[in-house]
């Protein structure tokens, strides 16, 4: 093995050590969130008038009666080998309940990145190009108020202005009741099974349902990039080469995205994989106002339940998705960028 | 904010000339800064609309025009008028007065949690960043996992093992803010550690503690300080999404949050119930946002 394949293999490694440790130490958060909740699990899972017997049965099943670092053992166990235990809100294994909401809040949130990406990025770039100049305030001000306002307030005005006063988008929910049911489930994702399956009216309906609150979720997450765009552009802005390429005689559009752009194609990635993950935290709150059945929708109503055990799961799972794409992001980093692998 | 307003009305002489004391630097400094932060007009702005939310806390029983939690339920769901301002919600309180004292728990969620993070966040960032070794491994691999999350997603745990109420809320606000603070203390205490002016103190026999908080620490101020003006606006959201979500502040507590859940349901007759709230918690937390956007420019400029 040469001493460069040898340093890969060993950085590869470490990397996958401190995902390792990271995950484990969710894991243990989970556990002792879990443990130190008001609740009584026995009594939850048998019933409050359940006799001692079959109360003292099922604590000694769940492992109850063992000291602390054995039922972590036993959490640990459950965790690895996919029991996440059952939902008190539906009865079913919380697991395949979360597989059931997912495709919908992945749709919402695609919908959603591609409208903040797709204004986002352009407009950072334009912010850069015209820095200092009215276009750069107008792009701040835009800005600074995506990061500023209550995202559950503008999807409830939202609602009030274009479906309740100016009848332009569908209301609450993914589709008009009319359609519910009426496209074969494949991917759960509404706009491509109605495309599946060919049903037209009800992709419209799905897409005059989904506008509204892609759009307001796409608001958040285009300020971020939107900023993030602006300054990675300036910086590449006051390089040499952009000079160089100006004194060669290229027009602006050509400097910029023929050979600035470039540069921080990279850098954009990067954010964009992290801003689809904090997609999760808004959906959280617009789905709840659009009554979305997803993800957002499930982790809420377990909370107000209280729940513990699903919503731990639904934790876990954030985290786990969260790692996931930052180490996505790092590898593409050091793929895409030379210079950041040594 | 008092220092620099005595310091403004210096005459241009002082500001360019030699400074002749260490304290005649500092004045000269918070000058220059005053000057720079004043010549921002967005984030004075941000500081007007501050002390507005400060005055309006602080006396609010004489700004509001009815007793806030006084229901009439003759007077439900009446639009803006003379009268009320801002209309009256489901149960005949008056909304603008609502908000007039719900500024109060605004200020309280802000305050408390910055009082508590920032300390927090600089010792530990500090300690873990100037020794090393095992220490610092530890304490970011913890602020890691908390660095993994969205911040709504895990207060929202701690707020399902602590259970709903305003007290909860800004407890699980702390736990999930302070763990940026701690990085942001330990990258610089990381550029400073090395410093000479470090190894003059230790080669005079300064303890490691005297050495931290006496030269450390005021150097990660700065850029802690302003990670804090601008986590204020992130914390308002974070309060008012849990009042939203029925987590927060419990009714009758004119919590803005809150207040825009409750219009919720009367929203489509009543537009004014969930409209006032909302733009209430979007105006302050655009004034923090330039607030610090405008210190960052004079605390930290080359992070901009």
């Amino acid at each position: 093995m040469s001493p460069l394949h040898r340093r890969r293999l060993m950085g590869f490694l470490q990397s996958a050590g401190s995902i390792a440790v990271t995950l484990l130490l969710l894991v243990t958060l989970t556990f002792f969130l879990g443990q130190v909740m008001p609740v009584d699990v026995v009594s939850r899972l048998v019933g409050a008038d359940a006799d001692f017997q079959t109360y003292e049965a099922t604590r000694l099943r769940l492992g109850l009666d063992e000291p602390i670092y054995v039922q972590f053992w036993l959490y640990l166990g459950r965790i690895v080998t996919g029991d996440f235990g059952t939902a008190l809100l539906t009865g079913h294994r919380v697991i395949d309940d979360i597989m059931r909401v997912f495709p919908a809040t992945v749709e919402l949130g695609t919908f959603a990145l591609l409208i903040g990406a797709g204004l986002g990025i352009p407009l950072g770039v334009l912010a850069a190009v015209r820095r200092d100049k009215l276009t750069d305030h107008i792009v701040r001000v835009v800005t600074l108020l995506g990061h500023s306002v209550p995202i559950f307030w503008l999807g409830m005005m939202g609602l009030l202005v274009f479906y309740s006063w100016l009848r332009l988008v569908g209301g609450s929910g993914r589709v008009a009741v009319f359609y519910e049911g009426m496209v074969p489930s494949v991917t759960g994702m509404l706009l491509i099974d109605s495309l599946l399956a060919g049903d037209w009216d009800v992709f419209w309906s799905a897409v005059r349902h989904i506008i509204l609150p892609a759009s307001i979720l796409g608001y958040a997450s285009m300020a971020s990039l939107c900023r993030m765009t602006r300054s990675f552009m300036i910086d590449q802005l006051s390089q040499e080469y952009v000079i160089s390429a100006r004194v060669k005689g290229l027009s602006t559009w050509q400097v910029v995205w023929g050979h600035a752009f470039p540069n921080i194609r990279v850098q954009l990635l990067t954010i964009v994989a992290l801003a689809y993950g904090s997609m999760l935290e808004g959906a959280l709150l617009i789905e709840t106002i659009f009554a979305w059945p997803g993800f957002g929708q499930y982790l809420t109503s377990n909370l107000l339940l209280g729940d513990m055990n699903a919503i731990m799961v639904c934790v876990l799972l954030v985290g786990v998705i969260f790692i996931t794409l930052n180490t996505i992001a790092d590898l593409l980093y050091s793929v895409f960028d030379p210079r950041t692998s040594k | 904010m008092s220092s620099q307003s005595t310091a403004a009305p210096a005459k241009e002489p002082f500001l360019t000339r030699e400074a002749r004391s260490t304290r005649e630097a500092m004045l000269q400094r918070l000058s220059i800064g005053a000057i720079t932060f004043l010549g921002n007009r967005l984030a004075v702005m941000g500081v007007l609309i501050i002390l507005l939310l400060v005055v309006m806390a602080a006396f609010a029983p004489w700004i509001a025009t009815h007793d806030p939690n006084l229901q009439n339920l003759r007077a439900a769901r009446l639009p803006p008028s003379g009268m009320n301002f801002f209309g009256t919600d489901e149960y005949g309180r008056d909304i603008y007065s609502r908000i007039i004292y719900g500024s109060r728990i605004t200020l309280y969620i802000v305050g408390l949690v910055t009082i508590t993070v920032g300390p927090i966040g600089l010792i530990v960032g500090a300690v873990s960043g100037y020794f090393g070794g095992f220490v610092d491994t530890v304490v970011m691999r913890i602020t890691d996992l908390f660095l993994a999350f969205p911040s709504l997603i895990l207060t929202l745990a701690f707020v399902a093992v602590l259970g709903p109420g305003l007290e909860q809320a800004v407890l699980a606000i702390a736990l999930t803010g302070w763990p940026a603070m701690a990085r942001l203390a330990r990258a610089e205490t990381l550029t400073i550690r090395s410093a000479d002016y470090i190894a003059a103190a230790k080669l005079q026999g300064s303890s490691s503690w005297q050495i931290i908080l006496g030269s450390v620490i005021p150097m990660c101020l700065p850029s802690v300080i302003v990670r804090l003006t601008l986590n204020m606006a992130g914390v308002i959201l974070t309060a008012a999404g849990l009042g939203f979500l029925g987590l927060g502040a419990q009714p009758p507590t004119p919590e803005w949050g809150a207040m825009t859940s409750t219009g919720r349901a009367y929203m489509l007759d009543n537009w004014w119930m969930v409209t006032f709230p909302g733009l209430a918690i979007m105006v302050v937390s655009l004034a923090f946002n330039l607030f610090g956007d405008g210190l960052r420019d004079v605390l930290d400029p080359k992070s901009n």
